[in-house]
């Protein structure tokens, strides 16, 4: 049921992740991956939400791990700053601080509306 | 078809990120998410081994490319649970163990990521060293 609920959310959360960054493409031309940089935020607000609000393992485990888990990426999100590096340091920095600093004060804010 | 092949490699990502994480907490309960980072570090490392290496020499179908690099790393590395780890922490007025987890989630997660691309760098320029010498 644990393994189920977690393959079950993360099916959907890697879908809902490759879904926004296909219609931001094709929004923007813009070289700043603002795809990453939103599902990283918002997924951290919303981790951060679940785990302080009043819900059963199961849930958690399903949405929580499963679906918000693969919603937000680190491996994408450091390939992505790591081709900024000597090229372009104004959005390395940027990049960098924007999704440390936007994750980590949305997690707090989800945390305590939870 | 290829968002269900992004799914499903992202479900198998996502419950190698979970057996990990129970496997380190049979050996260590403690307060520091060693788990995580180590995810998000070895994820790093092979998803810039793979997007300058094998993913540029042409073996792999466009579609086995996204699957494994933005399901199946993508679902295995994680920041949403990295951003709550850090706030539990400084909610425990464990401010040292938070101060301590974001700087080695950024430093040694740049360090991971660069070092993928180094290797796999290196990797792929054999790759066409080797190509040239059979043409």
């Amino acid at each position: 049921m644990t393994i189920l609920a977690i393959m079950l959310g993360a099916f959907f959360g890697a879908m809902a992740r490759f879904g926004i960054g296909q219609l931001v493409k094709r929004w923007t031309a813009s070289v700043f991956p603002w795809a990453t940089l939103f599902v990283n935020v918002t997924g951290s607000f919303f981790l951060g939400y679940l785990f302080n609000a009043s819900i059963s393992e199961t849930v958690l485990l399903g949405i929580g791990v499963g679906f918000l888990g693969s919603f937000t990426t680190f491996s994408t999100f450091k390939l992505e700053v790591m081709r900024f590096v000597t090229k372009d340091w104004i959005r390395f920095g940027l990049y960098l601080f924007a999704t440390y600093v936007g994750g980590i004060l949305a997690a707090y804010a989800g945390y305590h509306l939870g | 078809m290829l968002y269900v092949y992004v799914g499903l490699a992202g479900a198998l990502g996502a419950l190698l990120r979970y057996e990990i994480g129970v496997g380190v907490h049979n050996f260590y309960g403690g307060a520091f998410p060693f788990e995580t980072l180590a995810v998000n570090l070895i994820g790093s490392f092979l998803l810039g081994w793979l997007t300058h290496f094998l993913f540029r020499t042409g073996r792999l179908s466009p579609m086995v490319v996204t699957a494994l690099g933005t399901g199946f790393i993508g679902s295995f590395t994680t920041f949403s649970t990295f951003s709550v780890e850090t706030i539990v922490m400084i909610e425990a007025r464990n401010l040292v163990g938070a101060l301590v987890y974001v700087t080695l989630s950024i430093g040694l997660g740049l360090f991971s990521s660069w070092f993928g691309y180094k290797l796999g760098h290196r990797r792929f320029r054999r790759f066409e060293h080797r190509k040239g010498d059979v043409s």
